[in-house]
């Protein structure tokens, strides 16, 4: 057995030679191309290579999700007036319903789809005589119900191995109906190596079947779309706030709280803010070279992050009168945010964090935890590529392995009739030249810390482990792990439901993250818990006849 | 009372399963044997001669029809002989799960009792579609549903490629239960050498070549008529042969585990009994 250290005398190359311990020597090596101890912070060295976006080996515990996870969950769940139907057996739409507690407004139409579980509830019989039919009559009865403008099919593992089209299906309900936009996602659960393909295969048909449906432009001034963005527990509010307060039209949020209009009307913004690179930069790429909409990368997550990136979208537009109004709510909004964290700062300065969440949550995160003084020990992404750790600068060197083929790439050419360049080339090479940064994100790595341990698609048993060794007051994942970290005593946050919290975008979400994690790293009740069994043999007895 | 014996027939598509099948269950009733026949073919073509061509509905049709309310007797009928006659039935072609439709039917006549002492069944043959291309499809060979196994084949190369094939299905659920191969029946097809090809196959694999049908065309006159042939005219000498392969697999008591054969060396057996050309 290893002799058990204090924290102080482990080194990270110690750590990760822990880690890699148990392993199957073949696992190990695996392993250890996802394990990087960084060196890349400030941007000084150019960050080491690590392994991402590559299949969890089996038998590992992985905290990934699946294909139709990122798919249905992810991208279209938050979405209100689509109704999403669930081609396959009933769990697959039950556990994905409402569980990632994207909020929505109904707005004036009231028109809200989420509350509602849609599947056909495939049966026996239905995977031996495939289940097409079923399908048909599913979308069939939810047109009757609700006369939605649109209707997804989400296919589950099942209907990919039978072999239904429902791409078929949604094609002839299509024609039939005149006012409901059908369209269908193979997105079965084994498709890719991560959610991460899903995001592509929902983002994709998103592209192709509604986005520049709507050719009646859209009203307000500086309008910009949010791509990236979920609003769980309210992020998407708190954003459309602070954009509205500012004067700044979102035209469109990719997808939270969004309305099938939204989609379809995203042409007409005059920039792309990318919130979340992993799940969605390449649509940003899509509408700029198909309508010529340039694309900026934001963080609306911490307080200072939303200053930036408000300020970023002042410098694009360039107006004297919008640069003046963000000021003008940096101003007012900052100073209590800043009281509130100065405050929880005396409790929680030097305090330690652990954020293993997406594919960008677990960057984000951190500006949060700066604001506080917390330290981000280790971090990971469960779904990234390689470019959201080191940088959209490797993109070009990025290897396409059969798993990437196995996920369609649209290829976009500028639209004859709605490409439209929002700045010229003048523009656009003098704003670089003040130092803009357009579709730009340098990634995890050179944001951490050196000698911080990021860990590609971390598993069960390396987050134990890790937890075990460096003991970080707080941990943040998602609920897979909520129980197993908090059984080791140590506080847990989900940061991809955010338990039942939130928002923690924007200003005010600032003050909920300060306030909850203050709450979380200084009271660490499961730490004083002790199971029965720890204290006590867990069954008493004795033989009644004595 | 004897034990009911489990008998799956397998083969490449067109080898004549079905055919072999069903003329050999009309020598064992006319035997005095006892024997249900379920057909895991989702064409449903398995019974017709036993049945003298009546549709028969299926048990997937049955089941999709009558919901959770059926009966042994509305999925089985009897045919020549004092036979039952089952077919598993399945998806029309290009849609759905048929291996999973055989899945669903065997365990079907399980729960109704269709394989019950009460029965008196002597024999339970199975005859499965084609190839093992799927779990579905190896079912009857799996959890005990069928415990001995005859692979039909010819002399042709593509018939005894998928009998090598079938082979390698057997070994893998042989090791972990209780299935055994019972031999090879050579369904002749008027190849150069074929017996003691298929001879020398069988004794490869580590199994006989249980008996061999000659190629004859009062099958096809039988079957025209709707019937096995030994319905249609017992005097023939095919109606003999048939009788033969039913006594042989009545008698037999070699049963193993096989031994599937390298490509290499398959090739080599058609090629020394001159079959393949040298290039």
């Amino acid at each position: 057995m290893t002799k058990t250290k204090k924290m102080v005398q482990w080194n990270p190359t110690d750590i990760k030679e822990e880690l890699l311990s148990k392993y199957p020597p073949k696992v190990a090596r695996k392993r250890a191309k996802q394990i990087m101890i960084n060196e890349a912070s400030g941007g000084e060295v150019a960050s080491a290579e690590i392994v991402a976006n590559v299949r969890t080996i089996p038998g590992i515990i992985t905290m990934r999700g699946c294909t139709y996870a990122g798919c249905k969950g992810v991208i279209m769940g938050p979405t209100r007036d689509i109704v999403n139907i669930v081609h396959g057996p009933v769990g697959c739409s039950f556990y994905a319903w409402l569980t990632r507690r994207n909020q929505t407004d109904a707005g004036p139409d009231g028109e809200n789809y989420i509350p509602y579980c849609f599947t056909t509830d495939m049966q026996d019989q239905d995977i031996i005589f495939g289940g097409e039919k079923k399908l048909e009559a599913a979308i069939r009865e939810a047109y009757d119900l609700f006369k939605p403008k649109g209707i997804c099919i989400f296919a589950t593992c099942p209907v990919g191995l039978i072999g239904d089209d429902i791409h078929a299906v949604a094609r002839k309900m299509s024609a039939e109906y005149e006012d409901c936009n059908v369209f269908a996602f193979s997105c079965e659960g084994y498709k890719g190596v991560s959610q991460s393909a899903g995001h592509h295969i929902a983002n994709n048909q998103v592209f192709t079947h509604l986005v520049g449906e709507n050719t009646t432009p859209k009203e307000g001034d500086y309008k910009i779309n949010l791509l990236g963005e979920y609003n769980i527990g309210g992020d998407g509010f708190e954003i459309d706030r602070i954009l509205k307060k500012c004067g700044i039209s979102n035209i469109s949020t990719f997808s939270g709280n969004s309305t099938y209009d939204q989609f379809a009307s995203a042409q007409h913004a005059d920039l792309s803010c990318v919130m979340c690179h992993r799940s969605i930069n390449y649509v940003a790429d899509m509408l700029e070279t198909k309508y010529g909409i340039p694309w900026i990368k934001v963080n609306f997550i911490g307080a200072r992050s939303t200053a930036k990136s408000l300020r970023k979208i002042g410098e694009y537009f360039g107006d004297e009168a919008l640069i003046k109004k963000i000021n003008d709510v940096i101003a007012e909004e900052m100073p209590e945010v800043e009281a509130i964290s100065a405050e929880v700062r005396t409790r929680t300065e030097g305090k330690t964090a652990m954020i293993f969440v997406g594919g960008s949550r677990a960057h984000h995160y951190q500006d949060l935890f700066a604001e506080m003084g917390m330290r981000t020990i280790s971090a990971g992404y469960e779904f990234a590529h390689r470019d959201d750790y080191e940088g959209r600068a490797v993109i070009p060197s990025l290897k396409v392995d059969s798993d990437s083929r196995n996920i369609e790439e649209l290829t976009v050419e500028a639209d004859e009739k709605y490409y439209s360049p929002r700045k010229t080339d003048e523009e656009i090479a003098a704003l670089e030249e003040a130092g803009f940064k357009f579709k730009e994100y340098d990634g995890l790595n050179k944001d951490m810390e050196d000698g911080s341990i990021i860990i590609d698609d971390l598993n069960q048993y390396e987050a134990d482990k890790l937890v075990e060794i460096m003991k970080p007051d707080v941990f943040c994942a998602g609920i897979k792990e909520k129980y197993s970290i908090q059984k080791l005593g140590v506080p847990m946050k989900q940061l991809h439901s955010y338990d039942s919290g939130g928002p923690y975008a924007g200003f005010k979400g600032a003050v909920n993250f300060y306030h909850e994690m203050d709450r979380l790293v200084n009271s660490k009740v499961w730490s004083y818990m002790k199971a029965p069994w720890q204290e006590n043999p867990e069954l008493t007895a004795t033989f009644v006849w004595e | 009372m004897k034990k009911m014996r489990k008998v799956a027939i397998y083969g490449k598509g067109g080898i004549g399963k079905s055919t072999t099948t069903q003329n050999t269950v009309a020598g064992l009733a006319t035997m005095g044997k006892k024997v249900m026949v379920v057909g895991c073919d989702p064409k449903a073509d398995s019974t017709r001669l036993l049945l003298g061509g009546l549709a028969q509905k299926s048990v997937l049709d049955t089941l999709r029809e009558e919901g959770e309310d059926v009966e042994l007797d509305d999925i089985r009928k009897p045919g020549y002989g004092d036979t039952w006659c089952v077919e598993s039935g399945g998806p029309e072609p290009g849609v759905g799960c048929a291996g999973r439709g055989i899945i669903t039917s065997i365990n079907m006549l399980e729960n109704l009792g269709a394989y019950e002492e009460s029965e008196a069944l002597d024999y339970a043959f199975y005859d499965v579609l084609g190839d093992v291309v799927c779990g579905g499809f190896a079912m009857p060979i799996r959890d005990g549903k069928a415990e001995e196994i005859y692979i039909v084949v010819s002399g042709e190369m593509m018939a005894m490629y998928a009998a090598n094939n079938i082979c390698k299905g057997i070994m893998k659920y042989a090791q972990s239960g209780g299935v055994r191969l019972g031999g090879l029946i050579c369904n002749s097809r008027n190849v150069d050498n074929e017996k003691e090809m298929i001879e020398e196959l069988a004794k490869k694999i580590g199994t006989q070549m249980i008996y061999f049908v000659p190629r004859d065309n009062d099958v096809q006159r039988a079957e025209i008529n709707r019937k096995t042939v030994i319905e249609w005219n017992p005097e023939v000498p095919q109606a003999d042969a048939y009788r033969g392969l039913a006594k042989a697999i009545d008698d037999n008591e070699m049963f193993v585990i096989p031994k599937p054969l390298e490509i290499e060396e398959l090739e080599q057996l058609l090629l020394d009994f001159g079959l393949m050309e040298v290039a």
